[in-house]
């Protein structure tokens, strides 16, 4: 049986409960489900943030995740994956992107779920922008997040 | 061959896309921005830390010495914020 793969860029906003549902009804084989939801923050470093605008390349988004959720499926012995990336303005508390990740045990599930997100950080052609009170802000990219991605290229 | 930009790249220069006709000397990624940085103080301003620039040829990330030739589209971008 092929494995579900559900990949999907949009403005709109998700149900992250409705997206674990579609990935596992009637489905006897998942053990695990990890899912990993990253939301817009109100705030960084005690500067408040009215919303973030993402901007993506259309074409080149959807080609570099379907190239990690490759290299996921080929790595780990998953038995169903949903990603799911937003772009436009987003407000504090909305989601931003989703990872879920489906297998037989917990370990492939949970390891999938943070490859997944620690290359979409760093290869996957978004940018946020940041409005803040002092107007609006590309947001820098952190060597912590080039860090993260870089260990899972360790033999 | 059609470049695009993306993020502050394409603030500063201006416009988020546009068809481009280098001379043949202009080989790899890094040639090209060096060759684009001539076309104006927009583009100096763009590529003024070319060790923070990012590039993709035909929707895949590419290093600045890899070879333009054959190209469709070529992108510039800054490192990249999503998730």
């Amino acid at each position: 049986m092929s494995i579900p793969v559900t990949i999907r860029l949009q403005e709109a906003d998700f149900d992250t409960a409705h997206e674990i549902a579609a990935l596992t009804r009637g489905r006897t084989d998942i053990g695990a489900v990890v899912t990993f939801s990253g939301i817009c923050r109100g705030g960084e470093g005690g500067d408040a943030i009215a919303a973030l605008t993402l901007e993506h390349y259309p074409g080149m988004a959807e080609a570099e995740i379907g190239r990690h959720a490759d290299e996921a499926l080929s790595r780990w012995p998953l038995t169903g994956l949903t990603i799911i990336h937003r772009y436009g303005r987003i407000v504090p508390g909305e989601n931003i992107v989703l990872v879920v990740t489906a297998s037989s045990h917990r370990e492939a599930a949970f390891q999938a779920a943070e490859f997944l997100m620690d290359y979409l950080k760093t290869h996957a052609p978004f940018w946020k922008r940041e409005e803040n009170t002092a107007g609006a802000s590309w947001v820098d990219a952190t060597s912590h997040d080039d860090a993260a991605a870089a260990r899972w290229t360790k033999s | 061959m059609k470049v695009v930009y993306f993020a502050w790249v394409r603030e500063r220069i201006g416009k988020a896309e546009e068809i481009v006709d280098p001379p043949p000397a202009v080989r790899t990624v890094a040639d090209l921005i060096g060759w684009l940085t001539e076309r104006g103080e927009q583009y100096a301003y763009a590529f003024e830390t070319p060790r923070v620039i990012r590039a993709a040829i035909d929707h895949a990330h590419v290093k600045p010495d890899t070879a333009i030739a054959g190209a469709r589209e070529i992108a510039f971008f800054p490192p990249m914020t999503g998730g």
